[in-house]
């Protein structure tokens, strides 16, 4: 029984979220506790994929008895591990947030949450790059409903360019897996890694031309400039609890940039190897500008975070363009920071704006919040952590990846990574003031937090220091991960060379 | 080992002024002292050991992979730096429990500054450079929430951010400096680093590794041209500024420059930068001391002055430079510590601190004015007291030294000038504030302070003069210990006394007093000189330019992200062409080994009707309904092409989703606003037409390319395993439910999803709905025509018989449950379209969300069936049984995930159809019906 672990982050999620949509108008309490059953239960079991992931070995479930290359497989290594779990304690963050009453402005709230779980959870695991298209498709169209929830104008429109941008993209995304498929002749990505290698000179730049529209579909759902636009309407209009959930939707785009650019063109890849990242480079290196100049210029709070994220997109994608060990163990502790800080900085702009009344999230002057010190309190931590200021997780991260610059990529890194966490602290230390200090005094009748708000707050951001604090165990196994991650040649054995299925117990 | 307790008491004791309430002040005060008394203790028991040479250790692992190591060490540096702030540390909190008002919380104050504590005992702890790193950036996070602690007050809130902005800036640089070591060195160890000097003074790296070091210490420091932001500093309440800007904060800069001194100084970069700079903040500060009319203006300036001081001692190429800066860094600490505390307790007494209102406070307050006056005096260098003894150590060594050759003279000259202005400021500290008449019209009646509040005083000025007399023996040791750490060497020969004979210095002293003495009773000149240059406040020049910089930032990024969808999208396109482009250019060439099939008049006669429809889509996308015929035109030459290469499936699918879709897009169409507002202009047209062009002709390419070459793939095994492995000779359909099931259930769960969105999205919508098209034709009254109702309803059994049929025969023949699915719900919709929503509705009472749901589920529990059988999920099964009156009969699994995508696509598709439809009728939600279906 134990070999179907990892098949369970895909199907637990898709089984509770259909017992939710079944009935539609049935009341928000069940659902509630199916939805946090669901997701506390997806957390332990993701932390089990992780223990499981860290003995080394990659271990893959062939869907139907279909043994690669020809069926479809999930495949459980340090990094999918990681990112599975990552989602789940997001995912649980937001739901609990969402249960103070978020999740009744719309209907099937609960319900489409789970699915984009799967989703999100699917993208992760699969080893079938059609899969994985697949994979986009569920989260997507889930996001698109979930973008939705509790309508409005502005939500409308900020999702209409989302849809319109992203349904571009997955045709793209087609297009681009038909190239693959029609010069490897194979979908499974340990098999296409190894066509790769071996591929006659006719079909080269057949081929890299595929790589290149996929990179252009990953760098749109990454969210990197000049692809990015979708971004900052959509987050800074989200309803909160799927704001913070969408903390992890870039991540997927970099995810899939990592997975497929170390691994299918990765070092083993021959004339193609590695071909991707010096490109990648310098639209990174963009990206972290335009994320500073971005934070400077936010009117509104949840504007400022769709920025914060905008540079920590840029950060990674920085890591994932180095393409060497140190650097993607950097970005991927960083990548844990990240998005349980912007998910908890996405509730917390709610929560402000919820205790502020009319002055909203926007950042002026305007009646206090009722819990000050609370929410003051949540503030500083969530902002010294995003900023990248010490001791809490970001500055590790951030010093993790300057660290691991080469001399020749010191000049570019390190003033634009310093230049936009300056710009952070100016923007964050404005703000900041402007909301929990310049305040009138006295006129505290707002509504206070909630229970479920708290948790929801205390989980994702109290992450940081947690975070900061377990620094030494989780960087060791972020270091592992990358180094298993450039291994490409240990995961095509481990998946290609077996002929008994993963585990027939 | 007791070293991380120094460390941790203090942090743990952020956390008890938080127990009790604002009320019970004295319990606030007292518990909140008790720890880093603690922690004092602690530090005093290590003191014999370090004075006599002893260096203590004590590290544990946090961030290895980082090199960041919790490494504390004690040494001479650190126990002087020690003392200092945790010794002030305590009085500043006895102080500040009569200082505040019973309006002001106390609790968050303490806590703020045991924050603030910890940080400093750890810089000056630090065995690591990036530990010191993070205490250092602590340090300019907890003095944000200290100046800002009165955040009512805008200058509070400005002085706080514009602190941060630069000493925050100051530490990303001094990060970047520290890592340049560290790549340099290879370790952030202290002691490695500090005994690696040749190693680092070597390498090429070590200009900007300097460069950034020192700009984080000077900014740390408010050395020119950084030093804007200290006396901003002073909207703090008056117990912070007493203790960041004598005893920490500010010193931190300079113990930075001690503790690397070993490893970075020495170099003619270090003499030149460090000197000058120290020099040039030393005098232009002292001056504008003289000119300010707040009490805490005046100190704050007179800080930069000595902080300028130090540095420049620190940055002098002799030993005893340091020495004397270490030496005067104890005596700036106690005599600027009483001073700050005086003007707090002028403040808190007269209600201002307007050195042009206070007069004569003498009378009013004569221990206040004894203390203050001797920290003045010492301050001001008069013999006797401790800051003499320091200046005239700083008057030697700037005698001694060899900088700028030639012009040599020029430092002594500048100091002794400093010297001057120093005495010129603090005389008139004292002088206009406790002499001369009594002052009338004070906000308050002046009187004396409550004692505890004057204790810290009179302790400081005490250390001031015992420390004047007898210096000997109570510093010599500390200083010994201090400077072994500073310079790895023992002590220079020094002879710490009051008298060294008539010498050079002596005379320097002598014309710093009188002329400070000169300067002062000339100083309305100066006043008036300095009038006719304009008055900047560095604050507002400050927030103008932060201001300014937002605002170019919003213009940017406003112009940036136009809102334009179209130009969103144009990105995306010159993306792909110009990468995809790239990679096309390495081919070779485009047609591959394969030699094209032979054309007939049939395939370009389909040719030419797909392009021309695909054009006509385009170019006529403004008569929607004719384009969307157009449209589907393509879409059904598409089906006829699969036909046509032997692909009977693709093609019923692609007919049958056709169908579907046209239909489901005239329903969305008929809302759409009925008149499109502008036509493009000519040269947005002509870039589209190239977009377009160019991203069809790049897929064209690829296509071509594709399938010019030879493939060589897995399908073989799908075709080879079909019957055999899948049970069915239908190879699409077992790929579909077998082989990639796994695939299809993600799909049918994208399609449940597109449809509860789209619910989810029109139950909100209220659209508007036109009687009549775009040119003014009203739309036939005649909704439901009684042919198409009679034909659809004899109808309806017959599809649904055909879609029973063509599922069942789906895994051998052409079929399947999508197309089953497909075929169901065109029937149905056909009866809607032909009888209205209303009308099918009451018919077909049942809701589709649940059988859309249901399918999913259906295909998902078949799937996990073959747990129960030990096999991986989707697992399929097959075998032929025979049924009575029907006979033998091959059943798989298959067919049961089969079922479940049939269901789901005839309840998604329908559940799309009936809320689009729904729009049209009286049941279209309103305001009411939204509460309902919450």
């Amino acid at each position: 029984m134990m070999h179907h672990l990892i098949a369970l982050p895909i199907l637990l999620p898709l089984l509770s979220g259909l017992l939710m949509l079944v009935k539609r108008d049935s009341t928000v309490l069940p659902r509630r506790a199916i939805a946090l059953t669901s997701t506390a239960a997806l957390l332990v079991i993701s932390a089990a994929l992780v223990i499981q992931s860290d003995s080394g070995e990659i271990t893959y479930y062939a869907l139907g008895d279909w043994q690669p290359p020809f069926g479809i497989v999930l495949v459980l290594d340090r990094l999918s591990a990681l990112m599975v779990c990552l989602t789940a304690f997001l995912a649980l963050g937001s739901i609990a947030y969402a249960c103070a009453g978020d999740d009744r402005k719309g209907s099937n709230f609960h319900g489409l949450f789970q699915l984009q779980l799967m989703g999100i959870n699917g993208a992760f695991l699969t080893g079938d790059i059609f899969n994985l298209f697949v994979f986009f498709e569920v989260l997507l169209i889930a996001s698109y409903s979930l973008l939705m929830h509790g309508g409005g104008k502005d939500r409308t429109q900020a999702g209409f360019h989302y849809v319109a941008l992203n349904l571009a993209g997955s045709a793209m995304f087609l297009i681009a897996l038909g190239v693959l498929y029609g010069t490897t002749g194979t979908l499974n990505m340990a098999d296409m890694s190894q066509k790769v290698a071996a591929l006659g000179p006719d079909r080269l730049g057949l081929l890299k031309a595929g790589a290149f529209m996929l990179l252009v579909v990953f760098g749109l759902k990454a969210a990197i400039l000049p692809l990015y636009f979708w971004l900052p309407r959509a987050y800074s209009s989200a309803p909160a609890p799927v704001a913070a959930l969408f903390a992890i939707m870039t991540k997927v785009g970099i995810y899939a940039i990592l997975r497929v650019y170390t691994l299918i063109f990765g070092g083993g890849a021959g004339e193609l190897a590695n071909f991707v990242q010096p490109w990648l480079w310098w639209f990174a290196l963009a990206t972290l500008a335009l994320g500073g100049l971005g934070v400077l210029s936010a009117r509104d709070l949840r504007n400022q975070v769709a920025y914060l994220i905008l540079i920590s997109v840029g950060t990674l994608l920085v890591g994932v363009s180095m393409n060497r060990e140190a650097p993607i163990a950097a970005l991927l502790y960083y990548m844990i920071h990240t998005t349980l800080v912007s998910g908890g900085l996405f509730l917390l702009a709610d929560a402000i704006g919820e205790q502020r009344g009319k002055a909203g999230a926007r950042i002026v002057p305007g009646r206090g919040v009722t819990q000050p010190a609370l929410l003051g309190l949540f503030y500083f931590i969530a902002a010294v952590t995003v900023i990248g200021l010490p001791p809490l997780s970001g500055a590790i991260g951030k010093a993790l990846l300057l660290k691991a610059a080469l001399p020749s990529e010191q000049p570019w890194l390190w003033p634009l990574l310093l230049l936009s966490s300056f710009a952070g602290l100016v923007a964050m230390a404005r703000s900041g003031s402007t909301v929990f200090w310049k305040a009138g005094r006295g006129d505290s009748d707002g509504p206070r937090l909630k229970p479920a708000m708290l948790a929801g707050l205390i989980l994702l951001i109290g992450a940081s220091p947690a975070l900061s604090i377990l620094a030494g165990p989780i960087t060791r196994f972020t270091d592992a991960s990358a180094t298993q991650l450039l291994d490409h040649d240990a995961y095509a054995e481990a998946i290609l060379s077996r002929n008994v299925a993963g585990g027939d117990s | 080992m007791s070293l991380p307790l120094i460390v941790l008491l203090p942090l743990l004791g952020s956390l008890v002024p938080l127990l009790s309430s604002n009320r019970q002040r004295n319990l606030n005060a007292w518990s909140t002292a008790l720890l880093p008394a603690i922690a004092l203790g602690i530090v005093i028991a290590h003191a014999p050991g370090v004075v006599a040479g002893e260096v203590y250790h004590s590290s544990m692992s946090w961030v290895p992979q980082l090199g960041l190591d919790l490494a504390f060490r004690l040494d001479g540096l650190s126990l002087l730096f020690l003392l200092l702030i945790l010794g002030i540390g305590l009085l500043i909190i006895l102080y500040a429990r009569y200082y505040l008002a019973p309006e002001d919380s106390m609790p968050r104050f303490y806590a703020y500054l045991m924050l603030f504590m910890t940080s400093m005992i750890g810089i000056v702890m630090a065995d690591n450079l990036l530990l010191l790193w993070v205490f250092w950036e602590l340090t300019s996070l907890s003095s944000f929430l200290l100046i800002g602690y009165w955040y009512q007050q805008s200058e509070a809130r400005r002085g706080a951010r514009m602190a941060l902005a630069v000493t925050g800036m100051g530490g990303l640089a001094m990060l970047a400096g520290f890592l340049l070591i560290g790549h340099i060195v290879g370790t952030y160890d202290m002691q490695t680093v500090l005994d690696s000097r040749d190693l680092i003074q070597a390498d090429p790296r070590y200009l900007p590794a300097l460069l950034l070091v020192l700009l984080g210490a000077f900014t740390k420091s408010a050395q020119f041209p950084f030093h804007f932001w200290l006396p901003h500093a002073m909207a703090a309440p008056t117990p912070v500024s007493a203790f960041l800007h004598s005893a920490t904060m500010v010193k931190a800069g300079v113990f930075l420059l001690a503790r690397l001194h070993p490893a970075l100084a020495g170099s003619q970069l270090w003499l030149y930068i460090v000197t000058l700079t120290g020099l040039v903040t030393m005098i232009y500060a002292a001056y504008f001391a003289l000119l300010k009319y707040d009490l805490k203006g005046v100190l704050a300036f007179s800080t930069v002055s000595h902080l300028g001081l130090i540095t420049m001692l620190f940055g002098l190429d002799s030993k005893l430079a340091v020495v004397a800066g270490l030496f005067h860094i104890i005596n700036h600490a106690t005599f600027k510590a009483a001073l700050f505390m005086s003007s707090g307790i002028i403040d808190h007494e007269t209600g201002t601190r307007d050195i042009r209102k206070l007069s004569g406070l003498r009378r009013s307050m004569p221990m206040t004015a004894a203390l203050a006056g001797l920290a003045a005096a010492s301050m001001a260098g008069v013999p006797l007291l401790n800051g003499f003894i320091s200046k005239e150590m700083m008057l030697t060594e700037t005698l001694e030294s060899g900088l700028l050759g030639g012009l040599a003279w020029l430092i002594p000259v500048l100091a002794t000038l400093g010297s001057v202005l120093s005495v010129a400021y603090s005389l008139r500290l004292i002088r206009n504030v406790f002499f001369g008449p009594e002052a009338k019209e004070l906000p308050k009646t002046p009187h004396e302070a409550p004692f505890p509040m004057r204790l810290p005083m009179l302790i400081l000025v005490g250390l001031c003069i015992v420390i004047g007399l007898i210096p000997a023996v109570i510093v010599s040791g500390l200083l010994d210990a201090a400077a072994r750490a500073t310079i790895l060497a023992p002590r220079p020969e020094l002879q710490l006394s009051i008298w060294h004979g008539f010498n050079l210095p002596l005379l320097m002293s002598a014309i710093a007093l009188a002329g400070g003495v000169g300067i002062y009773t000339v100083r309305r000149n100066l006043f008036n000189f300095q009038r006719q240059f304009p008055q900047r406040n560095a604050l507002m020049i400050f927030e103008h330019s932060v201001r300014r910089l937002l605002q170019w930032t919003q213009v940017t990024i406003d112009r940036l992200e136009n809102g334009s969808l179209q130009r969103y999208m144009l990105w995306l396109i010159v993306a792909v062409l110009f990468l995809t482009g790239s990679g096309l250019l390495d081919l070779d060439q485009l047609q591959g080994s394969r030699q094209p099939q032979p054309l007939d008049g049939l395939l370009l006669a389909g040719a030419g009707i797909t392009i021309l429809a695909g054009l006509g889509t385009a170019i006529l996308h403004r008569r929607r309904l004719v384009s969307l015929m157009m449209l589907s035109v393509v879409g059904l030459m598409v089906s006829l092409a699969f036909a046509r290469f032997s692909a009977p499936d693709l093609a019923l699918t692609q007919l049958a989703v056709e169908v579907v879709t046209v239909i489901l897009l005239m329903l969305a169409l008929f809302f759409l606003p009925q008149r499109t507002p502008k036509e493009s202009s000519g040269a947005r047209v002509v870039r589209d037409v190239l977009l377009a062009a160019g991203f069809g002709g790049v897929v064209a390419s690829l296509n071509y390319a594709l399938l010019t070459r030879p493939m060589d793939s897995i399908s073989g095994f799908f075709l080879d395993n079909s019957v055999s492995g899948g049970g069915g000779h239908n190879v699409v359909n077992v790929i579909l439910v077998d082989f990639r099931g796994f695939d299809t259930l993600g799909e049918i769960t994208v399609l449940c999803i597109a449809a509860i969105g789209i619910y989810k999205l029109l139950n909100r919508l209220r659209l508007f709905m036109p009687s009549s098209d775009s040119e003014g034709r009203p739309w036939s009254r005649d909704l439901h025509p009684m042919l198409l109702a009679t034909v659809s309803q004899s109808l309806l059994p017959l599809a649904l018989l055909v879609s029973v049929f063509i599922f069942l025969r789906g895994h051998n023949e052409p079929g399947g449950g999508f197309i089953a699915g497909l075929v169901t719900a065109v029937a149905l919709i056909l009866l809607y379209i032909a009888r209205g929503v209303d009308w099918a509705q009451q018919r077909l009472s049942f809701q589709y969300q649940p059988i859309a749901v249901t399918g999913v589920a259906i295909a998902t529990l078949t799937g996990l069936g073959s747990w129960l059988f030990g096999h991986n999920f989707l697992t399929s099964a097959f075998g032929h049984f025979s049924i009575p009156y029907i006979g033998e009969i091959e059943l798989a699994t298959a067919m049961l995930f089969d079922l479940g995508v049939y269901l789901t696509v005839v309840g998604a598709t329908l559940m799309i159809l009936a809320n689009l439809g729904k729009l049209t009728t009286r049941h279209r939600p309103s305001k009411e019906n939204e509460k309902e279906t919450v």
